[in-house]
This record gives C-alpha cells, sequence and structure tokens, in this order.
C-alpha cells in the first residue's frame, strides 16, 4: 500500500466519522426533546387537563381543554385559506406557470416562507383585528393560513412536477382536453403527496405561537365565537411557562408533550400516506 | 435534394393523410424540413431513419402534439381526409380522437385496467355502464388482451407486464375509435415475444384502421410495413413500397442505411 493510498483511507474514514457524527446529533437532539417533553409533561397530562378549563390563579388542577379546542378551530380556518389557495397556485406552477409571471409567483411564495412569522402576525392584526376591533379566532386562522401557503403551493407544484409528461402526453393524444388531463390523471397520481404536504403544512403551523400573539390573543374560558379571541396551544404554553408558578409550568409541559403528540401523530400521517403511494403509484 | 415521393399507387389507394413542404423547427434548429408524403389509407407506413433524423417529430406532427412544446414552429400543410389540420378553426383535441397515438414507452394511467381503457369514452362523454363495459371489451380483444385481463379488469394496470402495458396502451387508443393510429417505436421497449404480439396486432388492426409507425428496427418495418419512408438529417430520402425501398432502394442514402454502411 503507497502512502498516498493510506492517506487516502484515513482521509475518507476521517469524513466518514463526520458525517456519522451529524446524523447522530440531528437524530439525538430529536430523541432529547421527545424524551424531555414526554419526562417533564407525562406527569401532568390528565384525562382533566384534556377536558377542564384553566383554574384561577392560585387553584390547582384545571386543564388546556379550551386551548386544544381553539387550535382546532384555527388550523380550520388556516386550512380554509391556506390549502384553496396553495393547492391551486401549485397547480397553476405545474402546469402552466411559464415565463415572468410564474416567475414572480414561485419568488414571492420562497419570500413569503422566510418572512418572519411575527410579520405575519402584524399584517393579520391590521387586516382583521383592527378593522373587528376584536382579536378573533379568525384572525388567528388567517394568520397560520397565510404562513401556510407557501409550503402548502410549493410542496403541490413538487408533486405534480413528478407525474411524467408520458402520462399527460397520454391523455391529451387520448384527445382530452388540458384541463380534463390535469383533474381525471395528474392530481390523481399526485394526490398522496399533495395531501401528505398539505398534512404537513397544518402540522408547521399548529406550533406557530408570534402569530397568534396579537390575533387570536388568548383566552381563559371557552372562545364565544369565531370573531372574539381564543385560546390555542402554543400561546398557552407560551403564558404558562413564563408564569411565576410551579404548577403552571407543570401545564406547560403536558401543553407542550399534547401538541408535540398532535404534530408528531400529523407528521408520521403523512408519512404513511405518502410511503403508500410507492412513488407516486408507478413501479417502474 | 428533392424529397417528393408520392407513394406510388396512390393514385389506387386514396391517402388517409397528405403532407406537403411540412417543416418542423425548434428555435433556430431545424428538426424536419420540406417533407412531403401522403400515407395511405388502410395500409401500414413505417417511418425509419437513424436516431435524430426526425421521423418521431413528423409522427407527432400528424395528431398536433407537437403543440405542447414551447417554441415549436410548424410550417406547410398537413391534410387529414382532404382538411387541414393545422387550420385555426381546427381543434386539435377534436383531431386526436380521428389520430390516436401509442408511444414508445407504454405510459397507463395508475389506475385499474377498465379504467385506462375506458378513459378515452369517459372523456368524450359515454356515461351508459353498459355501453362501456362493450366498448373496453371490444377494444381489449382488438388488442389482443382481453384473454389475458379479463378476469381482473379492477386490476391495476401496473401490475401488466410491459408487453400487457404496451397492449393495454394500443386498447386504450383503440377505445376512442380513431381513423389513424400513430405509432412511436412500440416495440422498442420489449422483449422479442411481446414485439412479436405488438407485430402481429399491427397487421390486424391495419384491415380497420390506417396505421403509421416510427421504428429504428429496420426488420421490424420490413415485416410490418406496406410503405416505408426513410429519414435522414430531418429529410425524407425515400418514400416508397416498403418491398421495394429494401430490395430496390432508388436512392443511395438509403441503400447505405438498409445495408448496414451507417446508422
Amino acid at each position: 500500500m503507497t502512502a498516498h493510498d493510506l492517506r487516502r483511507r484515513q482521509v475518507e474514514r476521517l469524513m466518514f466519522a463526520a458525517t456519522m457524527l451529524a446524523a447522530a446529533t440531528t437524530l439525538g437532539v430529536l430523541f432529547f426533546l421527545l424524551g424531555y417533553i414526554a419526562w417533564q409533561g407525562a406527569t401532568s397530562v390528565s384525562w382533566a387537563f384534556l377536558t377542564r378549563l384553566p383554574a384561577p390563579v392560585g387553584e390547582p388542577g384545571g386543564g388546556m381543554a379550551n386551548a386544544i379546542v381553539g387550535s382546532g378551530k384555527l388550523l380550520l380556518i388556516a386550512g380554509l385559506v391556506g390549502i384553496p389557495v396553495g393547492f391551486l397556485g401549485g397547480v397553476y406552477l405545474s402546469e402552466y406557470g411559464r415565463g415572468p409571471i410564474a416567475f414572480s409567483v414561485r419568488y414571492a411564495a420562497d419570500v413569503l416562507n422566510g418572512v418572519p412569522s411575527i410579520v405575519i402576525g402584524v399584517t393579520a392584526y391590521a387586516l382583521l383585528v383592527v378593522p373587528f376591533k376584536h382579536f378573533s379566532t379568525l384572525a388567528g386562522g388567517v394568520a397560520l393560513g397565510l404562513m401556510m401557503i407557501p409550503v402548502s403551493l410549493r410542496t403541490t407544484e413538487e408533486f405534480l412536477r413528478m407525474v411524467p409528461d408520458s402520462l399527460r402526453e397520454a391523455s391529451l393524444a387520448l384527445g382530452a382536453p388540458r384541463w380534463v388531463t390535469i383533474v381525471r390523471v395528474v392530481i390523481p397520481a399526485a394526490m398522496r403527496g399533495i395531501l401528505a404536504g398539505i398534512l404537513l403544512s397544518l402540522a408547521r403551523v399548529a406550533g406557530e405561537t408570534a402569530p397568534l400573539l396579537f390575533t387570536a390573543f388568548g383566552n381563559r374560558f371557552w372562545s364565544e365565537g369565531w370573531l372574539q379571541p381564543t385560546a390555542s396551544l402554543p400561546v398557552m404554553i407560551f403564558t404558562y411557562a413564563i408564569a411565576p408558578y410551579d404548577d403552571w409550568h407543570r401545564q406547560a409541559w403536558a401543553g407542550a408533550l399534547v401538541l408535540l403528540t398532535l404534530v408528531l401523530g400529523a407528521n408520521i400521517l403523512a408519512r404513511m400516506v405518502l410511503v403508500r403511494s410507492g412513488g407516486l403509484g408507478r413501479s417502474s | 435534394m428533392d424529397a417528393t415521393a408520392p407513394a406510388p399507387g396512390s393514385d389506387v389507394i386514396p391517402a388517409k393523410l397528405s403532407v406537403q413542404a411540412l417543416k418542423v423547427s425548434y428555435g433556430d434548429a431545424v428538426a424536419l424540413s420540406d417533407v412531403n408524403l401522403e400515407i395511405p389509407e388502410h395500409h401500414v407506413t413505417a417511418f425509419i431513419g437513424p436516431s435524430g433524423c426526425g421521423k418521431s417529430t413528423f409522427l407527432r406532427c400528424l395528431n398536433r402534439m407537437n403543440d405542447h412544446i414551447p417554441g415549436v414552429r410548424i410550417e406547410g400543410r398537413v391534410r387529414l381526409d382532404g382538411e387541414d389540420i393545422y387550420e385555426p378553426r381546427v381543434d386539435p383535441v377534436a383531431l386526436r380522437r380521428r389520430v390516436g397515438m401509442v408511444f414508445q414507452k407504454s405510459n397507463p394511467f395508475p389506475k385499474s385496467i377498465f379504467d385506462n381503457v375506458a378513459f378515452g369514452p369517459r372523456v368524450h362523454g359515454c356515461k351508459d355502464p353498459v355501453q362501456l363495459r362493450e366498448l373496453v371489451e371490444r377494444s381489449l380483444r382488438q388488442a389482443a388482451l382481453w384473454e389475458e385481463v379479463q378476469d381482473r379488469l379492477d386490476g391495476s394496470a401496473l401490475d401488466l407486464s410491459g408487453g400487457q402495458q404496451q397492449r393495454l396502451c394500443i386498447a386504450r387508443a383503440l377505445a376512442v375509435e380513431p381513423d389513424v393510429l400513430l405509432m412511436d417505436e412500440p416495440a422498442s421497449a420489449l422483449d422479442p415475444i411481446a414485439t412479436a404480439k405488438i407485430e402481429e396486432l399491427i397487421q390486424e388492426l391495419k384491415t380497420h384502421y390506417t396505421i403509421a409507425i416510427v421504428t429504428h428496427n429496420m426488420q421490424q418495418a420490413a415485416r410490418v410495413s406496406d410503405y416505408t419512408a426513410y429519414f435522414y438529417l430531418g429529410r425524407l430520402i425515400e418514400f416508397g413500397p416498403t418491398d421495394q425501398l429494401f430490395t430496390n432502394p432508388s436512392r443511395p442514402e438509403t441503400e447505405d442505411y438498409i445495408t448496414g454502411r451507417f446508422g
């Protein structure tokens, strides 16, 4: 073995070790996070926590039922805003988008993706809180919906692009108009991927706190309607975590565990949807 | 290079498709120029030539599939039953119902066998389930696939073998009931047995359809076609009855190619 060969092997071993270390760090951070939250939260999660309203300060017990329902309502509105816009925009970009307009749409989506979430919150505040003179579920949901748009749009586009052109040609050659081709061939072939992408974008915004601070605001009771402020898990966790009471801290951990479980569940569901599609349903 | 070569005997056999002074370019690159030829009805016409000679581009002009390629420019005339298919009032969607196409790589939809064949008729408004079943069965029989798939019409088309998938694509094209069937190297990705089946099928189909087939396999052209056109570097070099072109080509370039001196 020459000195050159020896050196080559050493470098290879070193590089391999470096990549392994990076991979292990990623995995380690995730498991540390999951484990620590589970350990801290598990002791405080109970049936009462999931079904009761927050207790008044100084009184033990109570739960976050209103925050769980509130997060659900916020995500519903977010979905109503983010899914249609993201989905249809993605279809446009993949199937029709050419030239400067498509370029601007794509660029805008990427920029929007990078806009700090607090700024999105301010925007929703100006658009929906100031005119109604109320913090509201609606404003919070719209803020989250705006955050969903870039991710759901780009994932929809990516999955539609993965549909081979040969399928589009097959349909066109059978005398199907362009839109029929898109609706009956292209979208069904990419549906699972699109669904998974939308689920992931919902999971992503489910944990957002900043856009909700001055839109949905917070509420220690059941929200009285879509135009009234509502509690949400992330904001509740934030409020409880910075409070000076030990009891609240434990509840914050419990809330974090619930939120994490929901987000993780959505992620796993998305993976399952994606895996069962077997790479767009084409075996070759 | 004068490439004008009407099909000998075309005065007896009516031309289904007639092409005049066809020129196709992508931006500045000319893919085809000065192509004149007539495709006779109820016969098989083969287009041969080395890779990149424009034979596929030519085929795709016949059902306007090139329209979807950005930057393409098509000049000249292509007449189907005497009517110019590039006239502005001709709807390419309606044209493709009359001129079907089978592609090089089989491209079944990720749907059931039945839904693949029923796709075209459904798109064109056929909703009656009885009629659809009949049409699907007839098309699969015509494509010599019925016996193999009749028990699993609801199974995924992607579970079929490569040769079966290609025959499914032929059945799918036939279900639209076109006049002309264009085939772009339909057997190039298949094993010899599957290829033989497709070739046999082409022979049976020509009684009802006018068939134009691109192939880079000269033996295949000799076996299946009645007329052969030889393309080279974007030009039509020679066009005539297949046996004549293969045994007694009139141009030296053709002879070089079919004797294997190049290509």
